[in-house]
């Protein structure tokens, strides 16, 4: 049975149609790729998954339940939790805060028991502390706790990003170019340690990414998008000698060098 | 002696309300230059039930405070779905007609005219005692779950948004409680002053409170107090200069943004080590100027 099951996922901005009919189920425990030229559509089928957009037509389930009509914070609470392409962490809070916000919303206390800081409090806070410490110290970031997000290595700030998201404990993980800015060794390290917290986190992973060399290494099945369209899917092998694809892409690869 | 405890108290019913709003602004990220309308609300509300109606001080003061907290929820329901600038606007628009309203309100309100005979009951220890307890009140919300989750949003709300929080409920949530404050500290203000007219809610005084929590610095409950005694202090004690209070609070504002767009605090608190930090900063800043100005 699949855990995340997008299917008919359509989406119209205007005239453009950014996504169309698109279809992907996810058996649990898998790591699936999502790929495709710039404005191939997948960072709007993320925003759709997670509600930051209604989708024009078709639906997404995850674990079975519908997610249609549901808030962004409905469906990360329901155990989809993703990152962002272009790194949205809470810059000014320390590493710490930025992961026991994610981790806080099932927290057993209200304004008043706040204000009085009362036992229960006391207790909710530590056992906050203490599981954001012990995530920081799984992802290797311990020792910049308490640095400011936006001070720590471009690196650690993609990694801390994904550890918030994991701080939701959630069961599916969208991951949207994780890759994005980094160096080849850099990317090697970051394909290990999707590898691991798929495994410590008993995750399903759905991942965007330019980097090939991370989507045909981490990746067991690949969707390939361009203008909205599905036009492969497939293991890493299948995709690497699908014609339709090296097509899209070199034809990418000449509008990079024509504007460079 | 007397004049001077004027002033202090002043300065208390002040900061409760500079404090509330800080909350909104400084903390979760939501500007708004009407927030005098609540310490209207929170005035006319206890002057009201003490002197028209007899109840008890702290029995008024605690139903102002609820009459403020259920104006901001209300008020946040519409305009809280606005997205940044328009929440301001819509604020400012909310501070001219709560202003208007207590000119029109006939005889309950004094209209355009005050009104007066209010029991003085907030003396200085009052005062003081209240505030403390208000602060106290604001530095645990900030400190729990709560206040994590108004950082979030002043952060980045779609990410806190993806985060399991629920951004909307939580702005609500701020605008009440600083509406409370903003309640609080009016009642307290009314019962000092013991008359009160919809002009000192105007937008000059919005804009007193506004610039209080800017210039203390975004996201510093200290910073938002210390400011609070220099803005109300000083004009207070050059009453004379008194016409010139908004020229005086625009340049504040527009210094701070161009100067020193962090605040005085800089979203610090104010600490002793922090007092020693920034009493060698200014010792090294002193004799070489030149070099300050590289910025
Ligand atoms: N909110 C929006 N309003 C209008 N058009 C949008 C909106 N969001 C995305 N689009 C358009 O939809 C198309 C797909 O965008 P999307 O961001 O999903 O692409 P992408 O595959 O993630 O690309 P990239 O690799 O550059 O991140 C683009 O043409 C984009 O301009
Ligand atoms: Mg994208």
């Amino acid at each position: 049975m699949s855990i995340l099951k997008i299917e008919g996922l359509t989406k119209v901005f205007g005239g453009l149609t950014a996504v169309s009919n698109l279809n992907i189920s996810i058996p649990q425990g898998r790591i699936y790729g999502l790929i495709g030229p710039n404005g191939a559509g997948k960072t709007t089928v993320f925003n759709m998954i997670t509600g930051i957009y209604q989708p024009t037509r078709g639906i997404v389930e995850a674990e079975g339940k519908s997610l249609a009509g549901l808030k962004p914070n409905q469906i990360a609470q329901a155990g989809v939790a993703r990152t962002f392409q272009n790194l949205r962490l809470f810059k000014k809070l320390t590493a710490l805060e930025n992961i026991i916000i994610a981790g806080q919303y099932n927290t057993k206390y209200n304004l008043v028991t706040a204000v009085l800081q009362n036992r229960a409090f006391k207790e909710e806070e530590k056992r906050l502390r203490q599981e954001a410490l012990q995530l920081l110290d799984l992802v290797g970031l311990s020792e910049y706790a308490e640095y400011k997000a936006s001070n720590l290595p471009y690196g650690h700030q993609r990694r801390l990003e994904i550890a918030r998201a994991l701080a939701l404990k959630p069961k599916i993980l969208l991951l949207d170019e994780p890759a994005a800015g980094m160096n080849p060794e850099e990317s090697l390290a970051l394909m290990g340690f999707i590898r691991d917290i798929k495994d410590k986190f008993g995750l399903t992973i759905l991942l965007i990414e330019h980097h090939m060399e991370i989507v045909m290494g981490i990746c067991e099945h690949i969707v390939v998008l361009n203008f909205g369209v599905e036009i492969a899917h497939g293991s890493p092998e299948e995709i690497q000698n699908n014609s339709e694809v090296i097509t899209a892409y070199l034809g990418e690869v000449e509008k990079d060098d024509a504007a460079s | 002696m007397g004049y001077l405890l004027g002033i202090m108290t002043l300065i208390c019913c002040n900061i409760i309300v500079v404090i509330g709003l800080s909350l909104l602004t400084g903390f979760t990220g939501i500007f708004s230059f009407g927030h005098a309308a609540y310490m209207a609300i929170g005035a006319y509300s206890a002057a009201i039930l003490t002197t028209k109606l007899g109840v008890p001080f702290v029995l008024a003061l605690i139903v102002a405070v609820m009459i403020a907290a259920l104006a901001g929820r209300l008020i946040g329901i519409p305009t809280l779905k606005l997205v940044g600038d328009y929440f301001a606007i819509a604020m400012l628009g909310l501070g001219e007609t709560v202003r208007l309203l207590l000119d029109n309100g006939g005889k309950l309100t004094g209209g355009a005219r005050g009104f007066g005979n209010i029991p003085g009951k907030t003396a200085f220890p009052i005062a003081f005692v209240i505030m403390v307890f208000s602060v106290i009140v604001m530095r645990n919300i900030i400190g729990s779950r709560y206040g994590r989750c108004f950082l979030a949003i002043r952060e980045d709300e779609l990410a806190a948004e993806c985060c399991g929080i629920d951004t909307y409920g939580l702005k609500k949530t701020s605008l009440t409680i600083s509406a409370a404050f903003g309640g609080l500290g009016g009642a307290l203000f009314a019962h000092y002053i013991t008359y009160i007219q919809p002009i000192m809610f105007d937008m000059a005084k919005s804009t007193e409170i506004a610039a209080a929590v800017v210039f203390g610095g975004l996201g510093s409950l200290s910073g938002s107090i210390i400011a609070s005694i220099i803005l109300i202090g000083i004009p207070e004690v050059l009453r004379p200069l008194y016409q010139w209070r908004l020229v005086f609070y625009g340049l504040l504002l527009v210094g701070t943004i161009v100067l020193r767009p962090q605040g005085l605090m800089g979203g610090r608190e104010f600490t002793i080590q922090g007092l020693k930090n920034a009493a060698q900063w200014v010792q090294e800043k002193i004799p070489g100027r030149g070099k300050g100005e590289k910025r």
